[in-house]
């Protein structure tokens, strides 16, 4: 049953996300995208580009719409699809919120405890890993388009990717921003021309 | 004193008025919950910013957790909390169902065409900022890159990984480190 499906993945994703949004993207990628196949990665990435422009952390933007498109893709009615996208953005934030409750006061006294900052030290590191991954993931056809049979759209792919990771990088550019530029991009070459 | 209804405006309009992730919150929260309602102390605030970082789940949602949990309990917790998501979820879930009755539409497609590598580049920058402040060196690099091929190559869950490293660190931290400082 997908709901308790979405229930359990999304509960998972919550308490084990450690690493801030970019993280919890990845977290997502793969148990939607790879593991459940509940949406394509070109989904996946239209989900992620539509909650970097609207209000809010990405995660619960990402969680609700993700969770709205995995009903709607397993064949249900968009009603079950809101229930579905409710649910799913509930379940991200349960874990973390009970957890929060437990421990603040503990973790407000043991913040310096040496074995504490091991662990964190460490997960830093790992995380690092793990966003490469997910981004590495997502360098498909779906994304890019395909070499083979259009590489017109491949090379600007290429293109559009580069700019936009020096841009990020070396002037800290806005992602929504970016994200707005390379859609007028896409709309006057791939509509208009 | 904060009342419930105060908590949940203050951390609506957080939630409501700050685009580009929950860290973009931090300069409205500290103004609304430091500045202006004098909830807390600056000190107390970096301190609650740092747990939230800390701490397991969605940060903004964790910080609303923990100031209404100070101030209001439980209740207080669970208010803030849906203060702060509450429009987000709402306007995003508006996008799915409209971008969903457009699904296939070439305008909207070409749009997307365009826009889904600069997300790709979305995910892949912060992995070169991140990089400087987890403190890579030459000797701890293998990580990164272990859990990245681990990932990419062989479909590793982040999850078993996430817990690997837990579990290690902990281990290190308490024989090798542990040691270490005792001798």
């Amino acid at each position: 049953m997908i709901f308790w499906k979405l229930f359990y993945t999304f509960c998972k994703i919550g308490i084990f996300n450690f690493g801030g949004g970019y993280a919890m993207l990845a977290l997502i990628q793969n148990e939607v995208v790879e593991k459940n196949n509940w949406m394509t990665s070109a989904e996946f990435t239209d989900i992620v580009a539509t909650s970097q422009i609207t209000p809010g952390p990405i995660g619960i933007n990402v969680a609700t719409y993700a969770g709205y498109t995995a009903v709607i893709n397993a064949g249900y009615d968009p009603a079950f699809a809101v229930f579905g996208a409710f649910l799913s953005s509930f379940s991200v934030i349960l874990l973390p919120f009970i957890a929060m409750l437990l421990v603040s006061r503990y973790l407000l006294r043991h913040k310096d405890n040496p074995i504490l900052k091991t662990i964190l030290s460490y997960l830093k590191l790992a995380i690092v890993g793990l966003i490469a991954a997910a981004a590495l993931l997502l360098v498909n056809p779906e994304t890019f388009g395909n070499v083979a049979t259009d590489p017109m759209q491949f090379y600007l792919s290429i293109a559009l990717f580069a700019a936009a990771f020096f841009a990020i990088l070396k002037w800290k550019a806005s992602p929504i921003l970016l994200i707005v530029l390379s859609g007028v991009v896409g709309f006057i070459v791939y509509y208009l021309i | 004193m904060a009342s419930l209804w105060q908590l949940f405006w203050s951390f609506f309009k957080i939630g409501t008025f700050t685009i580009g992730g929950g860290y973009a919150m931090i300069p409205l929260m500290e103004k609304e919950l430091v500045d202006r309602h004098h909830w807390l102390s600056e000190e107390e605030f970096m301190e609650i910013l740092a747990l939230s970082q800390t701490m397991p789940g969605i940060f903004a949602a964790n910080m609303a957790t923990h100031v209404g949990w100070r101030l209001r309990g439980t209740f207080g917790a669970i208010v803030s909390v849906i203060g702060n998501i509450l429009m987000p979820i709402l306007i995003i879930l508006a996008l799915a169902i409209g971008l969903h009755y457009v699904q296939g539409n070439p305008v909207v497609e070409a749009i997307f065409k365009g826009v889904r590598p600069v997300v790709v580049a979305l995910i892949a920058a912060p992995v070169f900022r991140m990089a400087k402040t987890a403190h890579i060196t030459p000797y701890n690099c293998w990580i990164p890159v272990l859990v990245a091929l681990l990932i990419w190559l062989l479909g590793f869950s982040p999850i078993w990984i996430i817990v690997a490293t837990v579990i290690g660190g902990f281990l290190y931290g308490k024989f090798v480190e542990g040691k270490e400082a005792t001798s």
